[in-house]
């Protein structure tokens, strides 16, 4: 979100209901709404036109530790305040928790971020169809083996607030857009998918032609790839990967994750959990990442956290409630899954300090190794409580330094603390990607392979 | 929730720029949840939402709008801009003339959970915590999660299709965690289904939380899963979900007509063992996947898709139905009022072999046993699936031996439909599940008798 409520009708409605907090009582609103539109085309035609809008409130009150919640999809005034009586009555039926409690201002200063671009909302109907055309056709262009599953334009226009009884008053609003494309690529028998994406705040910024060659790429890469035999191997993470598995890391240094005995990192604050070569860093002020912010989904700043420094682990990050708990200082990562969501403490935007070599350049340096272009099943397969870590891969192997055949259906797996540990270099071609952790080369020693 | 005459307006208003069908879908949810963590009731919560999606199809093409404000004017606000998106053609009029059908329940409620003190609703999850931490002095840690939901939906369409309906469903989750010299390990149980809190009459919550701490608790003890294609024998009811995966979405319609279905153009073909028949049932009563109407309206079936390993029939919904000229097979679902309908599976299940399960186990020299699959993944275009075992036991000269961590098992849907070599008659259906498509989750059953597949890739680190 960004600090700037054009309307401020949301925050003055938050406003009026944190104003009917009884005695004794602390009460938070969160209020939002949206807009959105997204455009399927098949085959030179539209597949289908979605003009969404959707608004709702959440209440939290909070009272002799006691929380309880509740949430609508509107924003209709009786209804709210049926909402409101509803989070009170739900109070007495939980247990106390000396912790419970709302955020704080903390004085922390907000570092304004420029998340809302007026030109999106000027965009035609007319424009949005053609580039999702525009898409498509680019992406058959490329590759006579290539067909299209579907090619996409979206955009969305969110805003929000929140207000508190402890002083919170926060607002905000975010646009975006983004063309996406599916692709499937046949040789004979054989068939692969891949995908493409572009991201902007207005249509300007869609780099079209990246999410076709991307998508074209990741199809055809793939063709003829064979099943590996099973041993165990150095992989590169390509940046795509090692974003999602950041994500995966960054839930283990969750504060909640912490305070209920769920994180394997617990105990081992000012630890060395990596290699020295790794320090990760929460960067929600930094503009280049997808997910900057400039407050969290508490109300307070968004702040840059070293987690891990140069191996050693710092820092957890909090949300309010875990921040008391565990008696540390705020970090601003109170992160909600919308109004009908309580906030839980999580990363917000993920980066790692880069090497300086590029992909190639690593490459050329590996004798025996896979490079992991595609994970899958990662949900399924890694346990991040206990560090267990195994997915499905597909990437091409590496031999004498050199990138050769493709290979499909076989997992890597090994353990989350040992992948910490077992870094070994960490590449220069930082990619900022649309998920909450950014992509850097990771390059990981002694992981099992598992295929024929 | 809306009266006849204004879906009758508001269809003919969606029709005027030259639709051919126009269909609306209000949906009324109220919802309990909660949640027990660190060894206390942490939070009450209670929702609501209401709306109604507007579908306008006009050729090849679909607009779609939704809005919250359920009154007349805000349908008609919904309706224009769906008829907007739909097309640029000729405007026309149509005036639709509604004909309610009856709905054949499926799923009859007898304790409505709304009318369900919260006080006893919290009661439960306290007898959860207990049970689950007395099973061992090992668990550290146990969180629980209660929720009911209750939707009332209305469907109308151009047809003159108007079909009403109301599902309740209800769930109890639990996931505990067991600390030893080995680190901690995690269980996990939950029980849901598509009835009132009559459940809890049913089924024993002590029960579901033992499972999920004794799951913890044997971890504890787990050696790492192997690495490498070994014979995995699946338990009764926990192995639906391969189905799910490896073959019952390149079974949906939508995908097989783009031709990002590897069963595309295999009707009447042998894709599976003869052992196998494999059928979408969203008949099965209290299931979590059942349904009585489908979210276009057309009532729920039994679907047989594959008879003794021949591919019989993919599942469909109304649009790609009508672009085939065939009837529909109630598989026509979306996760609310703001998402289009999509091709989706109810309950998927094989129905039992003849052997039985210790045989197969008894049969087997080296292999996997797996008691219990976390959720998975599957490419329909090349039919690669992923799952992960969360409960799994070495098998070493036709006896269950040692228990293993977690570890992914992946492999290829036709290839492994084939590989199954040996099916019990011990059928019994698995966890509530929630699937994953285009963004939109809905709730699926799946089910199994034991079986056993003569190789998968485990993904484990031990050589």
């Amino acid at each position: 979100m960004t600090s700037i409520d054009r309307s401020g009708e949301l925050l003055a409605l938050a406003e009026r209901v944190v104003a009917m907090a009884g005695p004794g009582e602390q009460v938070e609103a969160y209020v939002s709404r949206g807009l959105s539109t997204e455009v399927r085309v098949y085959e030179g035609e539209v597949e289908h036109f979605v003009s969404a809008q959707s608004e709702g409130i959440g209440i939290r009150v909070i009272r002799g530790g006691r929380t309880g919640t509740s949430y609508a999809g509107t924003l209709d005034e009786k209804i709210v305040a049926e909402v409101l009586a509803e989070a009170r009555d739900n109070l007495g039926f939980a247990e106390v928790d000396e912790w419970a409690g709302l955020a704080e201002p903390d004085g922390v200063a907000v570092v304004p971020q420029q998340l809302w671009n007026p030109d999106l909302e000027l965009t035609s109907t007319s424009r949005k169809i053609d580039l999702a055309k525009q898409l498509e056709r680019l992406t058959l262009g490329h590759d006579k083996r290539v067909r299209v599953d579907d090619a996409n334009y979206a955009d969305s226009f969110g805003e929000a607030a929140v207000a508190t009884t402890t002083g919170i008053r926060a607002a905000g609003r975010e646009n975006g857009c983004y063309v996406s494309v599916g692709t499937l690529a046949d040789d004979g028998d054989e068939t692969q998918t891949g995908f493409g994406f572009a991201v902007g705040r207005t249509v300007d910024e869609l780099d079209v032609e990246r999410a076709a060659s991307d998508a074209v790429d990741r199809a055809t890469r793939l063709l003829g790839a064979t099943k590996p035999e099973s041993r165990r191997v150095t992989v590169v993470l390509d940046p795509y990967v090692t974003a999602q598995f950041l994500g995966i890391i960054g839930g283990t240094l969750s504060g909640d994750a912490v305070a209920r005995g769920r994180s394997l990192f617990a105990q081992r604050l000012g630890d060395e959990v990596a290699t020295p070569l790794l320090t990760l860093v929460d960067d929600p002020t930094n503009p280049l990442a997808y997910t900057a912010t400039d407050i969290d989904g508490e109300g307070l700043a968004a702040r840059r956290n070293v987690l891990i420094d140069s191996g050693r682990l710092d820092r957890f990050v909090h949300s309010s409630y875990s921040a008391r708990r565990l008696a540390a200082a705020p970090t601003g990562n109170g992160v909600r899954g919308g109004y009908a969501g309580s906030p839980g403490a999580g990363c917000l935007a993920l980066n790692v300090v880069p090497g300086s070599r590029s992909q190639a350049e690593i490459i050329s340096g590996i004798d025996d190794g896979i490079l992991v272009q595609q994970v899958q099943g990662l949900h399924s397969g890694v346990n991040a409580v206990s560090g267990d870590f195994s997915t499905g891969a597909a990437g091409l192997v590496i031999t004498n330094g050199t990138l050769g055949r493709p290979v499909r259906e076989f997992t890597i797996a090994s353990t989350l603390q040992r992948m910490l540990l077992d870094i070994v270099e960490i590449g220069g071609d930082v990619e900022w990607l649309p998920m909450r952790a950014a992509g850097v080369s990771l390059v990981i020693r002694d992981v099992t392979m598992s295929g024929s | 929730m809306i009266d006849d005459d204004v879906l009758e307006r508001v269809l003919a208003s969606a029709l005027r720029t030259g639709g051919e069908f126009a269909e609306v879908f209000a949906s009324d949810w109220q919802g309990t949840g909660v949640g027990l963590d660190d060894g206390r009731i942490e939070q009450l919560s209670t929702g609501r939402s209401r709306g109604a999606g507007i579908r306008v199809i006009r050729g090849e093409s679909t607009g779609f709008a939704h809005t919250a404000d359920v009154s007349e004017a805000g349908l008609l606000a919904a309706a224009r801009a769906a008829a907007e998106a739909a097309s640029h053609g000729e405007a026309g009029v149509r005036t639709v003339a509604l004909v309610e059908r009856s709905t054949r329940v499926v799923s009859p409620v007898d304790v409505d959970p709304a009318k369900v003190g919260k006080a006893a609703k919290v009661e439960l999850l306290r007898r959860v915590d207990e049970a689950a931490r007395s099973a061992g002095s090992a668990i550290a840690q146990v969180s629980a999660g209660y929720s009911d939901g209750r939707t009332r939906i209305l469907i109308a369409n151009s047809d003159g299709l108007l079909a009403r309906d109301e599902r309740v469903r209800t769930l109890m989750r639990v996931s505990a965690v067991a600390n030893g010299d080995t680190g901690m390990q995690t269980g996990f149980d939950s029980v849901g289904h598509t009835m009132g809190f009559e459940l809890f009459d049913k089924i024993s919550v002590e029960e579901v939380a033992r499972t999920a701490a004794r799951r913890a608790l044997t971890k504890l003890k787990a050696r790492p899963a192997p690495s490498g294609s070994l014979p995995v024998v699946i338990k009764a009811g926990s192995g639906g979900v391969l189905f799910h995966e490896a073959c019952g979405h390149g079974l949906e319609a939508d995908l097989v007509s783009k031709g990002a279905s590897v069963y595309r153009g295999k009707v009447g073909e042998l894709v599976a063992s003869p052992l196998v028949t494999l059928v979408d049932d969203g008949t099965m009563t209290h299931e979590w996947g059942a349904i009585s109407i489908d979210d276009e309206g057309h009532p729920s079936q039994y679907n047989v898709l594959i008879q003794d390993g021949v591919l019989t029939d993919y599942m469909w919904d109304f649009l790609r139905a009508r672009k085939e000229g065939r009837p529909q097979s109630g598989n026509g679902r979306r996760q609310s009022y703001k998402d289009l309908p999509m091709v989706r599976m109810t309950n998927t299940y094989v129905l039992n072999g003849q052997e039985e399960p210790d045989d197969i186990i008894r049969d087997t020299s080296h292999g996997v046993y797996v008691a219990h699959l976390g959720g998975g993944s599957v490419n329909t275009a090349t039919g690669d699936f992923v799952f992960g075992m969360t409960e799994a036991y070495m098998i070493e000269n036709g006896e269950i031996t040692e228990p293993l961590r977690e570890g992914n098992l992946i492999g290829n849907g036709p290839q492994v439909l084939r590989d199954i070599d040996r099916l019990g008659n011990d059928f019994a259906m698995g966890n509530p599940g929630t699937c994953g498509k285009d963004g939109q989750g809905v709730p699926v059953g799946d089910g199994q008798p034991t079986l056993r597949v003569a190789s998968l890739t485990v993904g484990g680190t031990a050589a």
